[in-house]
């Protein structure tokens, strides 16, 4: 690294450092010792090792440096919010609670929270620290690695408000909560650190859904923490979908604790921003718990895509499956890294891994790497992954049925992609992301045939 | 007017000329067949007719139905009324069978100024010409040809022409491959399709087929020409007797 870029770096700190002062001062829950500490534990951390570089083996195929550079400034209070119908085109149908949050923090007057079964809570991070901060202590922060991850610890140093959803035990949320964070355009470069906490206690079920979006152009950083807690015999299924714009950067960290015979399922669809770094970390701390990781990501122009997978089987009798897609195009990049981590007591483990590619042009660019570190002796681990173009073999049968060329180029798009939408359940987030992917495949479409949609 | 003329078509692939000036002309309401040794060039005639881009077309004219075939696009020649039955359909994993016929009868219809079908209306008259296929209501929901059987493949391809009801079909050697009932259940679903205003070319090395779908006309193509055709007779003649009387050399003097 060039030393007029190590010293934009240690400026770029610095920055982080000067409104870490004011912020522990000022931040929702300050009189609360653990959460100071909290606080002032991640910002020990991350000003201890600042920024990953591409030295870093976990991130050996994204360069944050882009991050790194750029004095990005919290956004704090003193703007005004985007109306209603700024944000309703971006709402999912379907949902049963809608929690809006603008540049991380809560708006209450955009969000709908409908009506919930007794022993559900659906609320933010913030408030929830306010009237109920025994319940938060016992989980915030417990699940989060800072010791592996800057960028969490960051998140930690300035968290302040995020979703909270709670699930009691053998409840049923059947109404997916669809939680919305929406980054405003600023003057200058600007950071939110939303920070999620997803309990579901005993034998419980529930849905998230974490959609990320812009309004307006700009230079942002969103960087996300969600730990969840999936207790025994719990069913969960969590969405993350990125479709902020190409000049966004967004880092989101999923840490999922799952307890015996815990069946979650992780979904990614990764389809805006310019740099964006995925990570999924799952534990499986229970026996016979179930974990599917499930991902798309469609880039084209210079986007960055990096899915990093860390799952762990500390548990007898686990089953994981990773399955990721990628479609890109133009010069874009990106990056399946799947790590896969077999602890000595995890007997039995079943784990699997594919990720397959496909790259429409010549400059787009796919790193794979499968990543197995195995110290049980009676484990099934496998991995693949396949890099492809588009037939022309299909394309040819397409159009000589009557199919015009950019629908024959769709239509291969989203077939492609369907092998993941397929491994969604049916029902409201399903047909969102469908109608996101179908739009953005017929925009991928008309653009490698040199037409604008 | 023919609904087909071909006119000294030259076809290029590489260094290698594999059409040396083909002519042939079908009248609507025709069932012609061209048949040939292997290499001959059948398949290429074939696949140029359908608009296959790879192909380096050198020289000559199509004409279909008066309109120039060689100036248009796979999809508009198909919305024209052309179709071919693939000797190798190709699998689309990811597309139900059922969604990419209807996509195909819509862009057809569309091209053609008809309003498109909807599920409604589609399905049953799909599940009508399935069942003069003999073909199981559950090769709808399956993805396009995905781990469908050789005869399934090639039941899905004359399903497919049911649906869409071509002005010209070329069937790609669609018996190669089929047992004797699959044979007759393809053959009894292109003579279900037999009428005056559609042509059939039926391009196939083999007569077997020939003795189900009777043509009117056979044509044997031998190194990328035509080199002789004749009636139905034709065809059982080169089942007995070869191509052997057409080999290098032979095909000047016809």
């Amino acid at each position: 690294m060039g030393s007029d870029r190590v010293a934009a770096a240690s400026q770029a700190i610095a920055k982080y450092a000067e409104s870490f002062g004011g912020f522990q001062k000022s931040a929702p829950g300050h009189e609360l010792s653990w959460l100071r500490k909290l606080r002032q534990d991640g910002f020990v951390r991350f000003s201890e090792v600042g920024f990953p570089t591409t030295r870093d083996e976990d991130w050996r195929f994204t360069n944050p440096g882009a991050i790194a550079q750029v004095p990005f400034r919290l956004v704090r209070n003193g703007h005004s919010l985007p109306s209603q119908k700024d944000i309703d085109r971006f709402r999912m149908p379907g949902a049963g609670s809608q929690l809006v949050f603008v540049d991380g923090r809560f708006a209450p007057g955009l969000s709908l929270v409908g009506k919930l079964p007794a022993g559900v809570t659906v609320s933010n991070l913030a408030a929830e620290i306010a009237r109920n901060p025994e319940a938060i202590e016992k989980h915030l922060g417990h699940y989060l690695n800072m010791q592996r991850d800057a960028f969490g610890a960051l998140n930690t140093a300035f968290l302040e408000d995020g979703a909270y959803v709670h699930v009691a035990k053998g409840v049923v949320l059947e109404a997916p909560v669809a939680i919305l964070f929406v980054s405003t355009e600023q003057d200058s470069p600007a950071v939110n650190h939303p920070r999620n906490l997803i309990v579901a206690e005993e034998n419980s079920q529930a849905t998230i859904v974490e959609d990320y979006v812009s309004l307006g152009g700009g230079q942002a950083l969103c960087n996300t923490v969600t730990e969840l807690v999936a207790a025994d015999h719990s069913v969960i299924s969590h969405y993350m979908i990125e479709r902020e714009h190409t000049g966004a950067f967004n880092v989101s960290t999923l840490r999922i604790q799952q307890g015996r015979t815990a069946d979650v399922s992780s979904h990614s669809v990764l389809l805006g921003g310019a740099l964006v770094r995925n990570n999924v970390h799952p534990v499986l701390g229970g026996e016979g718990g179930e974990c599917l990781i499930n991902g798309l990501f469609i880039g084209n122009g210079r986007q960055h895509l990096d899915n990093y997978m860390l799952v762990e089987h500390a548990s007898p009798h686990c089953g994981s499956r990773q399955f990721y897609n990628g479609i890109l195009d133009g010069h874009a990049h990106g990056v399946f890294h799947g790590r896969i981590i077999v602890h000595k007591d995890a007997q039995k483990t079943d784990a699997k891994q594919t990720n397959r590619n496909l790259l429409l042009s010549d400059s787009a660019q796919i790193d794979t790497k499968p990543q197995l570190e195995i110290y049980a002796d009676d484990v099934k681990c496998t991995h693949g992954a396949t890099i492809g173009q588009m037939e022309e073999n299909s394309l040819f049968y397409l159009r000589s049925r009557g199919i015009d060329e950019m629908s024959a180029r769709r239509l291969l798009l989203v077939a492609f992609a369907s092998e993941c939408m397929d491994r969604m359940k049916e029902g409201p987030v399903r047909t969102h992301v469908e109608k996101l992917i179908h739009d953005h495949a017929f925009r991928l479409a008309a653009a490698s045939l040199g037409r604008v949609a | 007017m023919s609904l087909l003329d071909i006119k000294d078509l030259r076809v290029r692939v590489e260094d290698r000329e594999i059409l040396q000036g083909v002519n042939l002309q079908m009248n609507a309401g025709e069932v012609h067949s061209i048949m040939g040794p292997n290499g001959s060039g059948k398949s290429t005639l074939a696949q140029v007719l359908a608009r296959r881009e790879t192909y380096n077309v050198t020289g000559g004219e199509v004409l279909f139905n008066g309109k120039d075939l060689l100036a248009m696009k796979p999809e508009e020649a198909a919305c024209e009324g052309l179709f071919l039955a693939f000797q190798y359909p190709v699998e689309i994993p990811g597309i139900s069978n059922a969604y990419f016929l209807r996509s195909a009868l819509n862009a057809i219809r569309k091209y053609r100024g008809l309003e498109e079908m909807d599920a409604m209306d589609f399905l049953p008259m799909l599940r009508q010409k399935l069942k003069l296929l003999d073909m199981d209501d559950k090769l709808l929901n399956r993805s396009v040809n995905e781990a469908f059987s050789g005869g399934e493949k090639k039941r899905n391809e004359i399903l497919q022409m049911a649906v869409l009801e071509p002005k010209l079909a070329i069937l790609d050697e669609t018996d190669s491959g089929l047992d004797i009932d699959a044979l007759r259940i393809v053959a009894e679903g292109v003579n279900a399709m037999r009428n005056p205003e559609r042509a059939i070319l039926v391009v196939t090395h083999y007569q077997r087929l020939l003795n189900y779908i009777v043509p009117d006309r056979v044509h044997v193509l031998v190194e990328g020409r035509i080199v002789r055709s004749g009636g139905p007779e034709l065809a059982l003649e080169l089942e007995d007797k070869g191509y052997g009387a057409y080999d290098a050399g032979a095909g000047a003097s016809a």
